[in-house]
């Protein structure tokens, strides 16, 4: 293990690690946003639209991360979608994430009880109010669990994106483990840096959870 | 405009191919109480359901206060009424459910304001006023703050009960509200809404508790296989039925619940 080599890459490496987080976060935000909105799009009855939103999901949870990433960034060009790298793994990262974080909120959805939109129903609320204020809540809640494991396994599949040149973590280590031949040093810090941020990603999901699902136990701040 | 407050005419609804409302016909006057009871699957529920449109039925009419709901009768025939006067007619029917279906994201309090605030237009200040004085009526004052998971069945049921009651309702539909507690939670219950008879009133209620329904009902009727088969007071049906189903359901339920 070399110390010096691995101060001496420190920037390098610091610099990779904040390219994944952006990259995470900002497909994450990405995924998140569409795939909820597949889903929204999805509950309205229209089949042709429900068919095509299935044909999608199935396609991209059917097909390695990898080959979509690579469609992307080097198809793109011929038909005139001209991305650059990092450009294009954010992208790719939304639009993969986007099918599983919409199978998640399908399910959260799933989950709210019909009793629950009837009591609703029952006293005259207006369907956009019970979806606001009762339904979405609801499913919300339901869903934390799955969308926190679902980031940290994107977290992850962001190392991907080094295949395409984005300047991430990934990238940075395989540039510092040709570079210096220390292929051992190279992966333990990369180790490293990932736990570090699953660990958050799990820390901030936890409590989020403990937060959101609070009303199982405690007591209202408005009474 | 009719006296009565509930009429049923003619009313049939089939899921498929299994017709469980065969020709039914009630009515419910104000201030009265009718008691349905029956079998299981006797579409006693469906009947309740179908009152304030939560299930639609296929013939028949049903009038509230002299207005047909569900449907707007036409010189072209039959149309679904429009969601915006449906949501409106529903408005003055209460109901309260087996299982409670409370919010359980949202406290007491907030499970009886959130339709004051978001149906009826009233302020927070004001929903949450009103929600207090409904709790407080239900005996449930001190747990305005707390969240539904952690009552008790017997205090989440008077919490939907406040709910409902909270929209000032012409009249209350109850589809088997002690069904699900224990026999111990039953009694709270019962006697908010023996309190709520007393007052005058208007209810419509499925129940499995007979002794209640003596005691309460202006007025029972017997459902067996989607039809009325016996109706009358209380006195009549539990005691001078010449139904043999009425007395062999209601010997069956007495072998049952004596020891």
């Amino acid at each position: 293990m070399s110390l010096e080599v691995l101060w001496r890459y420190a920037p390098a490496l610091i610099g990779g690690f904040g390219v994944t987080v952006m990259c995470w976060s900002l497909g994450a935000a990405i995924g998140l946003a569409v795939g909820l909105a597949l889903t929204l799009l999805n509950r309205l009855d229209f089949a042709p639209l429900r068919w095509l939103i299935r044909a999608c999901v199935e396609t991209i949870r059917g097909t390695p991360f990898l080959m979509q990433l690579f469609l992307l960034y080097a198809g793109g060009p011929f038909i005139g979608l001209k991305l650059s790298a990092t450009a294009a793994g954010i992208i790719g990262l939304g639009a993969y994430s986007s099918a599983y974080f919409s199978e998640i909120f399908r399910a959260g959805f799933a989950s709210v009880p019909q009793g629950q939109t009837e009591a609703a129903v029952s006293v005259g609320m207006p369907p956009v109010h019970i979806f606001w204020r009762i339904t979405l809540p609801t499913a919300l809640v339901a869903t934390v669990p799955a969308i926190v494991n679902m980031l940290v396994i994107l977290s992850k599949e962001t190392v991907v994106l080094s295949i395409i040149t984005v300047p991430e973590l990934m990238y940075q280590m395989q540039t510092m483990a040709a570079e210096t031949f220390t292929a051992f040093d190279a992966i333990f810090a990369m180790a490293i840096f990932y736990w570090l941020l699953v660990e958050a990603v799990s820390r901030v999901g936890r409590r989020l959870e403990t937060r959101l699902t609070a009303y199982m136990s405690a007591e209202a701040s408005r009474a | 405009m009719s006296a009565m407050m509930i009429q049923i005419r003619g009313v049939s609804k089939s899921f498929g191919s299994l017709q469980v409302l065969r020709e039914v016909d009630l009515a419910v006057e104000r201030s009265q109480v009718v008691c349905l009871i029956g079998p299981s699957g006797s579409g006693k529920s469906t009947l309740l359901r179908c009152v304030n449109f939560l299930e639609s039925y296929d013939r028949g009419d049903i009038f509230i206060e002299g207005k047909l709901i569900g449907y707007r009768d036409g010189p072209a025939g039959r149309r679904p009424m429009p969601s915006g006067e449906l949501r409106g007619m529903r408005r003055e029917i209460g109901m309260v459910f087996q299982h409670f279906n409370l919010w359980p994201h949202m406290s007491a309090l907030q499970n009886v304001a959130e339709p004051l605030s978001r149906v009826r237009g009233l302020s927070t200040r004001e929903a949450d006023e009103r929600a207090h004085a409904m709790l407080k009526r239900v005996g449930l004052a001190d747990k305005a703050a707390s969240y539904p998971g952690r009552l008790s069945g017997g205090q989440q049921q008077r919490v939907a009960i406040a709910r409902a009651l909270a929209m000032q309702p012409r009249l209350m539909l109850f589809d088997e509200p002690t069904s699900a507690l224990d026999p111990e939670l039953v009694g709270e219950v019962l006697e908010v809404m023996r309190g709520l008879a007393a007052e005058g009133m208007t209810m419509l209620i499925v129940t499995h508790e007979m002794g209640f329904a003596a005691h309460v009902a202006d007025r029972i009727a017997f459902i067996d296989a989607g039809r009325i088969i016996d109706e009358g007071p209380p006195r009549q049906v539990f005691h001078e039925s010449a139904e043999p189903r009425v007395r062999q359901f209601l010997q069956t339920y007495h072998d049952r619940n004596s020891f």
